[in-house]
């Protein structure tokens, strides 16, 4: 039998449970100053924008394409490689002009810097600033939303005190891997709220399974049993489960971060760290949380 | 076969999911992302339509007072207001007048000697207005769009004043939108000419002229190479809403392409009316506030046919013509959102995905069948049938595959042999306690049921409310997401149980492989 787990083991997952707060509570925190220091870097779909990808037949001069679009006084303008050196992405950031004369006037600055070199228009994405602001809200009422929903559906099946566990463990993922994202200035679109969503939807997954074990070893426990052994049996019993599920979740959004397009590279970025952080509070804090919200309201 | 009314289902659904992807590319449609193609979110510029309605209000009303001999100052438009300054004081006959030809006009404001009334329209009307001017704009574009010649087209409207456009697989998408979005208001004008043009320059024209410009851009350089103005009587005297026809035609003299337009009988009449009484005199030929020509008219001209004259290439002829058959936009548009995929980045997302996709099944199939051996090969089917199934039902709702749906299908591949590692992992746990294979088997599935459930459905619940509230490709990955989640309940609590017990339950003694 293939074991990464053996059966038998006793991690004391609850006696380390301090320092795991403290772990957990200093990147909640970094993550928060990072984020209110830095700040995201918001794609065009929350902050309006354009953004024009071009394929030319032999990589141009990214100088000279400045120097040329700097020309047409559209603002801050950011210009870099994507992908390849062939590929050119082009970022207007929010401009009161019209959205199309924006795309239009750049297609005729490239047509003018380069002559010999040509080149395709792959992609052109445009968001008017009153557009943005409607979907920043939208996104965030999603997650809002989808965490009430949890809530009830947690509160309903096991205990309110789980589900406060459960949306605070969730909390901290997301935090955490936003502040990810602003350290590593990666671009917040709508398909990385998408994949935010996915990280609660998954990290609760995973501790609700931890949750489970705990309920069914309350109700068949006989003895008075200390909660904390209790917890830690469960912890311990399911890990070889959490683990081994995190891993192949992992595996496939590996392959897509490694082989997938361009585009969806942030994507599967936010997964990866959604997923290393929610197996972590799902074994270390989760469960912590509810049984010290129990001390607590005893006290 | 103990389990026939089992396997039977299982053959369904497969032999079921196998059809509804059957022909796969006319099943399952792929995202514009994908396929390459335009989604453009236009706002109708609703005000404007209320702008006009008041407009024509007001030259309704004078014509009203006169034919009444009321005597009158002025009528006049002031931001949402009609002012109207009586000369006497003939309010009332005026008030009974107004009440009986316009019950949309309330009277919001008088002045104490009662000459200076104000009216306003009913906020009733002019959410009316509004409403049928976006309605009315989503008819006009579809009409376009029709006859641009896309197929599969979606026009919508969305939200109070917006219309969202998608085109598949367009190649060329300026062309398009300069086709959706021009307004294509057609107006005739006379011109003053008793304004010269230094008249112009200075700005000194008579109060009922407007000047408007005729501007010719260079085709190559894109360089306006004339602009010219020109004085023109303010009222119209003809507009596009007489127009029945318009089509390309080349003009034997100089072999290019006009645009010819015709009248229907009342414009016809009209057209007649106003060639007749201004023999010798330019007619304006206006298109959104932009002058293409300005012939002078040599005669009557009662046929109820005219043309567009205007350095065209074919291609913006034929555009031209087509914006003037299907009719102008009651209000302007403006582009609030544009997302355009060129074909060739479309397959490359496409290559890209289906790589990843397979590389991610490959490695996630071999590591259940090292880790698990014959039980993870078993899960490994369930996976499998997992993807037929969630391609089926995709093909079964004709839904449209995104990028982030096949993230959305990566990801389920990875968390699908979840379920049946929870159960694995139970079964595991029953063995050691000493139990024979098949009971630990039953204890397995029955004891990881209810993890099984509460795991999936607060994954389906942040899918729901990401199908709910996304928008686009989000939802595309919401509806992979939710399928995929359903799907492997399915496979991993009915499919693998159903082989571990055919397995298993005869041969009691079989050692189990886990």
């Amino acid at each position: 039998m293939f074991e990464i787990i053996k059966p038998g083991t006793k991690i004391d997952f609850m006696g380390k449970s301090k320092l795991f707060f403290i772990i957990s509570g200093l990147l909640v925190l970094l993550s928060i100053v990072i984020i209110f220091t830095k700040g995201f870097n918001l794609g065009i779909d929350f902050a309006g924008g354009t953004v024009i990808q071009v394929r030319f037949d032999s990589p141009p001069k990214l100088d000279l394409l400045r120097e040329n679009i700097k020309k047409l006084n559209l603002g801050d303008v950011v210009i870099q490689n994507f992908g390849d050196e062939r590929e050119v992405l082009i970022r207007v950031e929010k401009t009161n002009q019209d959205l199309n004369a924006v795309a239009n006037d750049i297609k005729k600055a490239l047509s003018g810097s380069f002559k010999g070199n040509k080149f395709i228009v792959e992609r052109v994405e445009q968001v008017g600033p009153q557009v943005g602001s409607e979907l920043q809200k939208k996104a965030t009422m999603a997650v809002i939303y989808a965490l009430i929903g949890i809530l009830i559906y947690v509160t309903v099946r096991f205990e309110f005190i789980f589900s406060l566990g459960a949306v605070l463990a969730l909390f901290h993922d997301v935090i955490i891997t936003l502040g990810a994202f602003s350290l590593a200035s990666k671009e917040i679109n709508l398909p990385i709220v998408a994949a935010v969503l996915t990280i609660v939807g998954y990290s609760l997954n995973d501790t609700i399974v931890v949750y489970d074990r705990i309920r069914e070893r309350m109700r068949n426990s006989t003895a008075k049993i200390n909660l904390i052994d209790l917890i830690n049996q469960s912890i311990n019993e399911t890990l070889s489960r959490t683990l081994l599920t995190s891993f192949t979740t992992f595996l496939a959004v590996l392959a897509l971060y490694l082989f997938g397009s361009e585009v969806i590279k942030n994507f599967s970025f936010a997964l990866l760290v959604g997923i290393i952080v929610g197996t972590y509070s799902s074994i270390g804090i989760a469960s912590a949380l509810v049984y010290s919200i129990k001390n607590i309201k005893k006290a | 076969m103990k389990y026939k009314f089992r396997w039977a289902i299982i053959f369904i659904v497969v032999i079921g999911s196998l059809i509804s992807l059957y022909p796969i590319n006319e099943k399952i449609k792929l995202g514009l992302d994908l396929r390459g193609g335009m989604y453009v979110l236009l706002g109708v510029d609703v005000d404007k339509a209320v702008d006009a309605k008041l407009d024509t209000l007001v030259t309704q009303i004078k014509k009203d007072l006169r034919n009444e001999e009321i005597g009158f100052n002025f009528v006049k438009k002031e931001k949402d207001k009609i002012v109207i300054a009586l000369k006497d004081n003939s309010v009332d006959k005026m008030k009974k007048l107004l009440s009986k030809n316009y019950p949309i006009l309330k009277e919001s404001s008088i002045s104490e000697n009662e000459l200076l009334v104000e009216y306003q329209l009913d906020p009733k009307e002019v959410q009316k207005i509004k409403d049928y001017a976006v309605e009315q704009a989503a008819q006009v574009i579809r009409n376009r769009v029709d006859q641009f010649g896309v197929t599969e087209p979606i026009i919508q409207r969305q939200g109070e004043k917006n219309i969202l456009v998608q085109l598949p697989g367009i190649t060329d998408p300026d062309r398009a939108l300069k086709l959706i979005g021009k307004t294509a208001q057609l107006k005739f004008y006379l011109v003053d000419d008793t304004v010269t043009s230094s008249d112009i320059a200075s700005g000194n024209i008579p109060f009922d002229d407007i000047i408007l410009y005729k501007k010719v851009i260079d085709k190559r350089t894109g360089k306006v190479i004339e602009n010219t103005p020109f004085a023109l009587k303010r009222d119209a005297v003809l507009t596009g809403d007489y127009l029945v026809d318009a089509e390309v035609r080349i003009s034997s003299q100089f072999n290019e392409p006009y645009v010819l337009i015709k009248f229907d009988s009342a414009g016809a009449k009209l057209f007649g009316e106003i060639t007749k009484n201004n023999v010798g005199k330019r007619l304006a030929i206006v298109l959104d506030n932009n002058v293409y020509s300005a012939p002078v008219i040599r005669e009557a001209i009662m046929g109820g046919e005219a043309q567009i004259t205007g350095n065209f290439t074919m291609e913006e002829a034929k555009d031209l013509a087509i914006v003037l058959r299907a009719g102008s936009l009651p209000a302007p548009v403006k582009v609030l959102e544009n997302r355009t995929v060129g074909p060739s980045l479309g397959k490359d997302s496409i290559q890209k995905g289906i790589k990843a996709s397979l590389i991610g099944l490959i490695l996630v199939i071999g590591f259940m069948a090292v880790y698990y051996k014959f039980s993870g090969i078993i899960a490994d089917i369930a996976l499998l049938l997992n993807l037929v199934i969630i391609l089926g039902v995709m093909g079964m709702f004709k839904a449209t595959l995104t990028l982030p749906g096949i993230a959305g299908l990566i990801l389920t591949i990875g968390m699908s042999v979840d379920a049946n590692v929870l159960i694995f992992e139970r079964i595991r746990e029953e063995v050691r306690l000493g139990r024979t294979a098949l009971s630990a088997i039953e204890a397995g599935f029955e004891k990881a049921m209810s993890t099984i459930l509460d795991a999936n459905i607060t994954t389906l619940i942040a899918a729901v409310v990401l199908f709910q509230f996304g928008t686009g490709p989000v939802k595309g990955f919401a509806v992979t997401l939710s399928i995929g989640i359903l799907a492997s309940m399915f496979t991993a609590i009915f499919v693998s149980r159903t082989i571990f017990l055919q397995l298993y339950e005869t041969k009691k003694s079989r050692k189990l492989s886990i």
